[in-house]
């Protein structure tokens, strides 16, 4: 399993629209880069991030080699009420991982 | 005598110029990472550490906790003065060194290599401990011989280039060298995520880099001249703020 | 005693050893591009892209992007695609939204290869593409040191 931040603002208000921040641990290997015996090391790099609220998908990215190593993200969301965030990222080499956050409002 | 006159050579213009984080010479985009933490990609390594802390291990399934209990007080200002005296090698140990050590000895656990990601994760994790602490190595006397043992390293030239630490960072600090700004060389971030690695490194890794640059032959990791630069660098930083984990480019 | 400017430059190339990279072109940046829109115009506006101009590590970018737009189910941003023009591939990310994003931001870290130009191509809901550039200098380039 990857190490993965994710930031969620503590109070949330409904109706307000929230910035989540997330981190993940990765190295987004390019597949461009020679390694220590000279040949280009393969590319092994997440390639999706999908972000669901209950079973809405409220955001997701695809991403090419420039994204850098450990990648972070940051996007927004509207909450109306409290739910169920689930954090998805799948990547080269069979990579999936899933994060689930409960949302509360005040 | 000669020993005299290679610290003051050495440490007379650093004690000359303000104290300065490479932190102060970084890009304002380069310091909002180490800023914010929720874009820090050292907290990834850091977050390792804390659940390492309290895994149990070894023979007895002990953790760092069960004898440490929260790092956030037992740990506090710990790593603000190391490298510091190891009774049972009749040695100075830095901060690694002494995790690594505790990990083997008293935790009975097999051992953590230099660089390896759960002694870099540790680290952190106790590094963190002592963010926003002054450094203030330790008045042991046992220590000296290390600490003047670095300061002559610093001062003396080596590699192809014929280059001392001190030419660079105390006589050309603030100079552009190719892209980047020469810091003064505050050990005050490490580990920490350096942007050219892609990932954490230590203080001795970063040593390393250094010396390689100069075309020199790089001591291996754990080598007690890397313990003696640390010494005198953290002795030459008193006073400064610990910033672990950091970012630098 | 080395004199700063020669010990400058005599140092300098043994802590930059950068090998050669194939890169994207302008040309490469502009079918990538058109993948994304169908060819449709590209308008100018709207969308702020906010990088540094002077990088001094190209392995970790700080990028975003922020498209003005109310974001309801009526008029809201489907898309933000980066583009550039000078790394191995033109295309860096795209990010999809709905109503239920609020806001159409954008926020990454990316790698550049070397200096160059940017482009973020945002697509609202009712077929419209609107865009910003930025010119970005690498003083340090991605992906050297393993
Ligand atoms: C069996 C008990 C035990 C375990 C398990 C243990 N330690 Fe320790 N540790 C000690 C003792 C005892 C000392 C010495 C305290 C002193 O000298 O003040 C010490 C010292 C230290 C110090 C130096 C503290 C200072 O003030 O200089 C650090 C850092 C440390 N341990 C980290 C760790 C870490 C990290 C782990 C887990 C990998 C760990 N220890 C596991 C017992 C333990
Ligand atoms: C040719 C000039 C040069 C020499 C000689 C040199 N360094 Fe450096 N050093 C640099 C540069 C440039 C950087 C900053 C690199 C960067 O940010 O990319 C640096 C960074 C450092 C840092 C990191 C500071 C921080 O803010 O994290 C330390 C510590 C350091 N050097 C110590 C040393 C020591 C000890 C020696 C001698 C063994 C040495 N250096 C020799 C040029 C040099």
């Amino acid at each position: 399993m990857a190490r993965v931040l994710i930031n969620i603002p503590r109070e949330i208000r409904a109706g307000e629209t929230i910035a989540i921040r997330t981190l993940i641990q990765h190295a987004m290997e390019s597949g461009y880069r020679p390694g220590a015996d000279g040949n280009v090391v393969p590319r092994d790099i997440l390639r999706r991030f999908t972000a669901r609220f209950d079973d809405e998908v409220v955001f997701a990215a695809e991403f090419s080699p420039a994204i850098a190593a450990n990648p972070f993200l940051s996007f927004t969301m509207n909450v109306v009420a409290g739910g169920t965030l689930t954090l998805r990222w799948e990547g080269d080499n069979g990579f999936d991982q899933t994060e689930t956050r409960r949302i509360t409002v005040a | 005598m000669k020993r005299l006159a290679l610290l003051a050579l050495c440490c007379l213009p650093a004690a000359a110029q303000e104290l300065r984080s490479g932190f102060e010479d970084m890009a304002r985009e380069t310091q909002a990472l180490q800023r914010e933490d929720a874009t820090n990609p050292a907290m990834l390594w850091v977050q390792e550490g804390e659940a390492l802390w309290s895994s149990p291990a070894g023979a007895n399934a002990q953790s760092c906790a069960s004898c440490h209990g929260a790092a956030e007080t037992s740990m506090r200002g710990v790593a603000a003065r190391y490298p510091a005296w190891d009774e049972a090698s009749a040695a100075p140990t830095d901060l690694a060194g002494r995790i690594a050590q505790c990990r083997t000895e008293r935790q009975g656990a097999p051992p953590l290599e230099r660089e390896s990601p759960g002694l870099l994760a540790l680290s952190a994790y106790v590094g963190l401990q002592s963010r926003g602490v002054a450094i203030s190595p330790p008045a042991d006397p046992r220590l000296a011989p290390a600490m003047s043992q670095g300061a002559a390293l610093y001062a003396e030239r080596r590699g192809q280039l014929d280059l001392s630490c001190a030419q660079c960072h105390d006589d050309n600090a603030g100079r552009r060298l190719a892209g980047s700004t020469i810091p003064q060389a505050h050990p005050t971030g490490y580990p920490l995520y350096r942007l050219e690695w892609q990932g954490l490194g230590s203080l001795q890794r970063r040593l390393r880099g250094c010396m390689t640059g100069v075309r020199a032959e790089p001591f291996r990791y754990g080598a007690p001249e890397y313990i003696a630069i640390e010494a005198f660098l953290m002795g030459r930083a008193t006073g400064m703020a610990m910033e672990t984990p950091a970012v630098r480019p | 005693m080395t004199t700063p400017r020669r010990l400058l430059l005599v140092a300098a190339p043994a802590l930059l050893l950068a090998p050669a990279i194939a890169h994207a072109t302008p040309d490469a940046m502009a079918a990538a591009l058109r993948e994304f829109t169908g060819g449709a115009e590209v308008r100018r506006g709207r969308v702020a892209m906010d990088i540094s101009p002077l990088v001094e590590n190209g392995n970790t970018v700080p990028l975003s992007v922020i498209v003005d737009s109310p974001m309801t189910e009526d008029d809201h941003v489907r898309a933000i695609a980066i583009f550039n023009e000078r790394n191995p591939q033109p295309h860096v990310i795209t990010a999809h939204y709905s109503a239920r994003s609020g806001q159409a931001l954008l926020a990454t870290h990316i790698r550049l290869a070397t200096s160059q130009n940017l482009l973020a191509v945002a697509a609202l809901s009712g077929g419209t593409f609107w865009s910003d550039s930025a010119q970005v200098v690498v003083t340090l380039a991605a992906c050297l040191e393993g």
